[in-house]
């Protein structure tokens, strides 16, 4: 137990390689036991791990059916619909940091909801095909395209229904406002499964028999109502965190309610909360992994499927890891895109 | 001028927050042209007052008319009025996510609906005459106090309003940045803006007030010039709060 004396060590010294494990890992007699400890239990588990990953893994498996894990059972023929998707994908969301960035010319800027609208249809289109491409009905949009189509259209539905419900929760008007809490206060009452149920079933039972919601839409339109109750708090944290004296401010100046929500308050509030909305966000995209227990095959449900295919019977361990590394790509990128949007907009704000 | 009705006349103004009483029938005219100072301890109303010129805070009883248009319920008529009132605070109240030239130009935008072009022209015009020009592209935060109360200014101003409102402009204010933001107010009062402050700054009071007022509880209990209020007060109320601040 000889410590350094702290008087001895000039302030910013840089430790030698050696000396940083003495001082951090191996200062007292419990810290080396735990620390020892601790990388052999590593070590087994690391070497076990890939002993199994390079020997016993048939990973044939993923293989042999990356396309069904991509697409799923989408028609071969129509496969270049998909790249031509991905391709106007990537180059939006280009297009949309850049404006965020403000490295787009303003007209551009303001175009860009409405090009969004737009390329949306398109998507929609190339994807499900009618009046000129072959039409591929939903039950053969698998896989993680179909993971995908109902994340960003959940969020991109959930995220304007949850900002009006905050609103609403905030509202002087006494039925906005009680519709709202009920609301929110309901749904956060209820798991997620239980929802999904009940969009699958009884919405057909609900709604005008005019009105006939295909399989994939029910269970967007299930996590669409679940995840704008949460949205709504956390965007509702976000209006409380905006001084009163902005309000005032654009209140003097002659600005009316709506203008001060669209170029006051949202902005700020929402700004506040951006790690709030994205985490919430990544949830929504491996929540849609409930789907597959309503026989939507999406990315574990075409796992599941796989998985019954008799020459890859019990390849549980590499089906799943594979899938795993999947959504935690995505959920990954989901993560930095929000570092790096709070870096983005903080410009100024020191 | 062409008309020399008062701007603001306000007749027994009573206002409540829940049982406190905080305005106890206060009446005074503005005329156009004036400079004003309210003084005041703390509690006394004087802020709350002048919040009502633009509808900031409601009034329970009397009668407030800005220009012509008695303040009511009517939401169009506040928003009419809150167009010609200028209003400064106490803590600047910028815009943070917008720079400081967007902070300005906002409201000219989408309020009197003029061009971008010709509300970034007076802008910069603004910015010049209270001497940041060169911080037209920061954000609120990379500045001073002084020089964001001086934008907030601006940002009034760019409304072209018909009186202008400050609400103890100089109180959050580091004591070296105060002058800067006086010698923007001196020279507006002597470009001949209406102006009603409430403030402590004596010298600013002595140097440009037509009319300095003293609250307590909810009443004006002095009015007039600087002279008569600083040398000949009236009321042993006054003399105490002047042995105070003096």
């Amino acid at each position: 137990m000889n410590q350094p004396e702290i008087d001895n060590v000039p302030s910013a010294v840089r430790l030698s390689p050696l000396g940083w494990l003495r001082k951090n890992l191996f200062n007292t007699w419990y810290n080396s036991l735990l620390t020892i400890g601790c990388f052999w239990i590593f070590y087994q588990i690391l070497r076990n791990f890939l002993s199994w990953a390079f020997t016993n893994a048939k990973w044939a498996v993923v293989q042999a059916n990356f396309r069904l894990f991509l697409v799923g059972r989408y028609p071969v023929s129509q496969s270049w619909r998909i790249w031509i998707v991905f391709g106007i994908l990537a180059i939006m969301a280009g297009l949309s940091w850049a404006a965020i960035a403000h490295k787009l010319p303003s007209k551009l800027n303001r175009w860009l909801p409405w090009i969004w609208v737009i390329v949306f249809a398109i998507i929609c289109w190339l994807i499900g095909g009618g009046s000129g491409l072959t039409p591929v009905s939903t039950n053969l949009w698998n896989g993680l395209l179909l993971t995908i189509f109902t994340t960003i259209i959940s969020i991109g539905l959930s995220f304007p229904l949850g900002i009006l419900l905050a609103l609403g929760r905030q509202s002087t008007l006494p039925v906005v406002r009680w519709f709202s809490i009920l609301y929110i206060e309901i749904i956060r009452g209820l798991p997620l499964i239980g929802i999904l149920f009940m969009a699958q079933v009884m919405l057909p039972l609900v709604l005008p028999s005019e009105i006939r919601l295909d399989r994939v839409l029910r269970a967007i339109a299930g996590l669409v109502l679940f995840s704008a109750a949460y949205m709504a708090e956390n965007v509702r944290g976000g209006l409380q965190a905006v001084p009163r004296g902005q309000v005032e401010a654009a209140r003097s100046l002659g600005f009316n309610t709506l203008l001060i929500l669209l170029f006051i308050v949202l902005p700020q509030a929402l700004r506040a909360v951006i790690p709030a909305i994205v985490g919430q966000f990544i949830g929504l995209f491996k929540d849609t992994s409930l789907l597959s227990l309503f026989a939507l095959v999406e990315l574990t449900g075409i796992s599941r499927s796989i998985l019954a295919q008799p020459q890859f019977l019990g390849r549980y361990a590499e089906v799943y890891l594979f899938v795993g590394l999947i959504y935690w790509v995505f959920c990954y990128s989901m993560s930095l895109a929000s570092r790096g949007l709070e870096k983005e907009l903080d410009v100024g704000k020191t | 001028m062409q008309e020399q009705k008062p701007i603001v006349i306000a007749q027994d103004v009573h206002k409540w927050y829940g049982k406190f009483h905080v305005l106890r029938g206060v009446s005074l005219t503005v005329n156009r042209g004036e400079v004003l100072v309210i003084m005041g301890p703390s509690g006394s109303g004087k802020s709350t007052f002048i919040r009502t010129f633009n509808a900031l805070e409601e009034y329970q009883k009397g009668k407030i008319e800005i220009d012509g248009i008695t303040l009511g319920h009517d939401l169009r008529n506040i928003e009419a009025i809150r167009r010609e009132v200028g209003m400064v605070f106490q803590q600047f109240n910028l815009f943070p996510h917008l720079t400081v030239l967007q902070n300005i130009t906002l409201a000219p935008i989408w309020v009197r609906k003029r061009s971008k072009a010709k509300a970034e022209e007076t802008a910069m015009q603004l910015l010049e005459r209270v001497g940041i020009l060169e911080q037209a592209q920061k954000y609120p935060g990379q500045l001073s106090g002084g020089q964001q109360q001086r934008v907030a200014i601006a940002r009034a101003l760019a409304m072209q309003p018909k009186i202008m409102l400050f609400d103890e402009p100089t109180s959050a204010l580091d004591p070296e940045m105060v002058r800067e933001v006086l010698d923007v107010m001196l020279q507006l009062a002597q470009e001949g803006m209406t102006m009603v402050v409430v403030s402590h700054e004596v010298s600013f009071a002595r140097e440009v007030a037509s009319r300095v007022i003293l609250m307590d509880s909810g009443l004006i209990v002095e009015s007039g010039t600087p002279d008569e209020f600083f040398q000949r007060p009236q009321s042993e109320r006054t003399r105490q709060f002047l042995s105070q601040i003096l």
